[in-house]
């Protein structure tokens, strides 16, 4: 009897001592765990996946601390403090999809932030609709993920693959360069065909009578091109686009640039901003770059820009690429939208449908200017993009005749899948 | 006719690549019956140990054009000082287990060695095109063709000459190919068998690095580069018969001519020209094309 006195008294002086606790001293937040994939070996590391990485982990840093500017200036998420769970892209696209399943259902993420290759969306992304999770793809740029199906978890807060393309050839246009003929080199995957198949149908609307040359498909990490450079110079082609990226980029341009590729084409590097500066003597004068929107030097000037890139420069003593850019505005998208659920629920902890319903058709400005969820039922972020053209200035790189278009002018419109707005010629 | 030569003189460079990149994987398999995974990692050091050497030979101002010297002693050190280790001191208490388990063994080595790549040189990519432009450049068939392209096929006729001597004119050769055909019978007449494998291994793995060493002025030197090699190693090794010099170098032209031939005629079909011409090979050849004799033990 008087074990059960004692059992019931403690009991009791526990749960006043836990009511009046908790009464003065709020309970901390938990955490929100947040999954970042990206490339950390491979070919893909060194361009893109480790600035990448740099970017999420100075931006949750920043966040943690409270030290980012409005409005990202409350601490964390919506006050809870922000964990990272950093995993390696790279390996098949199977191990892919098990890492990312680890990462909602062994991990517990609340979130996932990431994937560079066009292939690996396309395998994680009915998997995240699956497990209903919010994943915010940062980089790869195959329109297909919203054009094939609705999707209620996935998000991508920058242009796809459409706007590189279009882009590309609006620039050509808008420097009165007369394309009879263009030929092309992307790799043989999601990216290359959808990027290629996006230039050629620009071209075809923007350069009526002109014609495809050569269509080079290489194998993703080939290295080796002299072969299709012979092509390519073979076909004299007045315009060359390529969207080769990281060190199958770097490897075209060391190789084709000796053999006078620039002197008798115009070369489109759509992904050129991340080996302007390491290859900058390399590169001739003249060469059309870009960054895939309006972000590394393309970036529009902003207080918010300027904070990110001396931040970012001041922790890592290199300026951000557009992979840093994209990670970023990702991640600031996915803060807001926590925030504002949370705020909507009153205070509580979102759900994943109370975050996707927040980020549904936002308005995010990055350092990389104003980006809209505008597509795909608000899932598909649209922006402006930019393009220049390289010249070596006293041995440092930087582009010239830097023109801007305008998110309408380079996205389809809500609904239309790129193609065929394209083979419409862009009309909605 | 201008087309076709442009397709030659680029058949000839990517299978003088080719052969450089397998050589050392089928002279590894001929003599120790191992097939080297870790084949692709000795190709990355040896691109790594070049972006070194040379960097550091044109940032201290040395006589340009013994820059290729340097990346060829480079490659062969780079080989002997990993290489016979890993030989001696793992893959020498593996030999009685099954091959796929000595496989898996090279597997395991590979991702360590490009973990230690990666801990030696960072992630971030080494350029070193110096020697690739020193050269400069010839004319041929209307196209302009880095002078480097000759000194890549050069290189491959001097390894494929130098192995053949070796093999067939030299008493070190005749115990390899001793060894090749019966490893007891070749100790039991006296040949230091685990002398032949260190060496052999040794030498595979330098030939991998020679390869890497040579390739690194032409690409971005980056974490990963050897895993594409392996794979294309493997298929001219297979296509040309497990174990052959000769079934190697054959291979090395076949596919570097179709694969040219496509680029130029049907750009669409070179993703996949390489392993069709495997996949055809072994199924009228399911051991290659220049596949070894063996003996039947009784």
């Amino acid at each position: 009897m008087k074990f059960i006195q004692g059992l019931s008294v403690s009991l009791i002086s526990t749960f006043i001592a836990s009511s009046v606790f908790s009464q003065t001293a709020p309970v901390a937040p938990p955490e929100v765990r947040i999954g970042i994939v990206t490339f950390l070996s491979g070919p893909a590391a060194s361009p893109f996946g480790v600035p990448a990485r740099n970017a999420a982990e100075l931006m949750i840093e920043q966040f943690n601390a409270g030290t980012a500017p409005a409005p990202y200036n409350q601490k964390g998420f919506g006050g809870s403090n922000i964990k990272m769970v950093l995993i390696d892209e790279n390996g098949s696209s199977t191990s892919v999809v098990t890492e990312f399943r680890n990462l909602i259902q062994r991990e517990k993420v609340d979130m996932v932030v990431g994937y560079i290759s066009s292939g690996n969306c396309l395998a994680i992304t009915p998997v995240a609709e699956e497990l209903k999770t919010i994943t915010l793809i940062f980089d790869c740029g195959t329109p297909r993920i919203f054009e094939e199906g609705k999707k209620d978890y996935v998000f991508r807060a920058s242009n796809h693959a459409t706007a590189d393309s279009v882009g590309a050839a609006l620039y050509l246009n808008s420097l009165k360069i007369k394309a009879k003929n263009y030929g092309g080199i992307n790799q043989n995957y999601a990216w290359g065909q959808d990027s290629w198949k996006d230039f050629d149908g620009s071209m075809k609307v923007l350069f009526p009578g002109s014609s495809v040359t050569t269509s080079q498909m290489p194998k993703l990490f080939a290295g080796q091109y002299s072969g299709e450079i012979s092509a390519l110079l073979s076909s004299k082609s007045e315009v060359i686009h390529t969207s080769l990226w990281g060190g199958d980029l770097e490897a075209f341009i060391l190789q084709s640039a000796p053999r006078g590729l620039y002197k008798s084409s115009s070369v489109i590097l759509t992904t050129g901003e991340t080996a302007m500066f390491r290859l900058a003597n390399k590169i001739p004068d003249g060469t059309i770059i870009g960054a895939r929107g309006p972000y590394g030097v393309l970036a529009p000037k902003s207080p918010l820009n300027d904070w990110f890139r001396a931040s970012f420069t001041d922790r890592y003593n290199t300026a951000p690429n557009y992979t840093s850019y994209q990670m970023t505005q990702s991640i600031m998208s996915a803060k807001l939208a926590w925030e504002k659920a949370q705020a909507a629920n009153n205070g509580a902890r979102p759900t994943a449908e109370q975050v996707a319903a927040a980020m549904r058709g936002s308005t995010v400005e990055g350092p990389g200017g104003v980006h809209k969820f505008a597509l795909s039922n608000g899932h598909q972020a649209v922006s402006e993009t930019a393009y220049g053209r390289s010249k070596l200035v006293k041995g440092a790189m930087t582009l010239v005749d830097v023109k801007r278009f305008t998110a309408e002018q380079v996205m389809p419109p809500d609904g239309m899948k790129s193609e065929d707005w394209i083979a419409k010629g862009f009309k909605k | 006719m201008d087309q076709l030569l442009v397709v030659l003189v680029d058949g000839i460079n990517y299978a003088a690549w080719l052969f450089l990149s397998a050589v050392g994987l089928t002279l590894i398999y001929g003599v120790m019956k191992i097939v080297n995974v870790a084949h692709g990692s000795f190709y990355s050091l040896g691109a790594y140990v070049s972006a070194t050497v040379v960097g550091l030979w044109f940032r201290y101002g040395f006589d340009p054009y013994l820059s290729y010297l340097a990346l060829f002693i480079a490659a062969l050190l780079a080989g002997f000082v990993v290489g016979p280790p890993i030989e001696r001191f793992l893959l020498r208490y593996q030999y009685d287990k099954d091959e796929v388990v000595i496989l898996l063994i090279t597997y395991g080595l590979f991702l360590i060695l490009e973990d230690v790549i990666k801990l030696i040189w960072g992630v971030d990519p080494y350029f070193v095109s110096e020697p690739y432009e020193l050269l400069g450049n010839f004319e041929f068939a209307s196209m302009t063709y880095p002078s480097y392209y000759i000194l890549m096929v050069v290189l491959a006729l001097l390894v494929g000459l130098t192995l053949m001597f070796v093999l067939k004119k030299t008493q070190f050769g005749r115990m390899l190919i001793s060894v090749i055909h019966d490893r007891e019978i070749s100790s039991a007449m006296g040949i230091n068998v685990g002398k032949i494998f260190i060496l052999t291994f040794g030498a595979g793995c330098s030939l991998a690095a020679l390869a890497g060493a040579f390739t690194a002025p032409t690409i971005s030197v980056t974490p990963g580069l050897g895993v594409e090699v392996i794979v294309l190693s493997f298929a001219v090794v297979v296509t040309g018969g497990l174990g052959s010099m000769a079934g190697v170098a054959l291979a090395s032209i076949i596919m570097g001519l179709v694969r040219a031939f496509c680029i130029h005629f049907a750009p669409e079909l070179e993703l996949f020209v390489i392993f069709s011409v495997m996949a055809l090979v072994l199924s009228f050849r399911p051991r290659g094309l220049f596949s070894l004799a063996e003996s039947r033990k009784i």
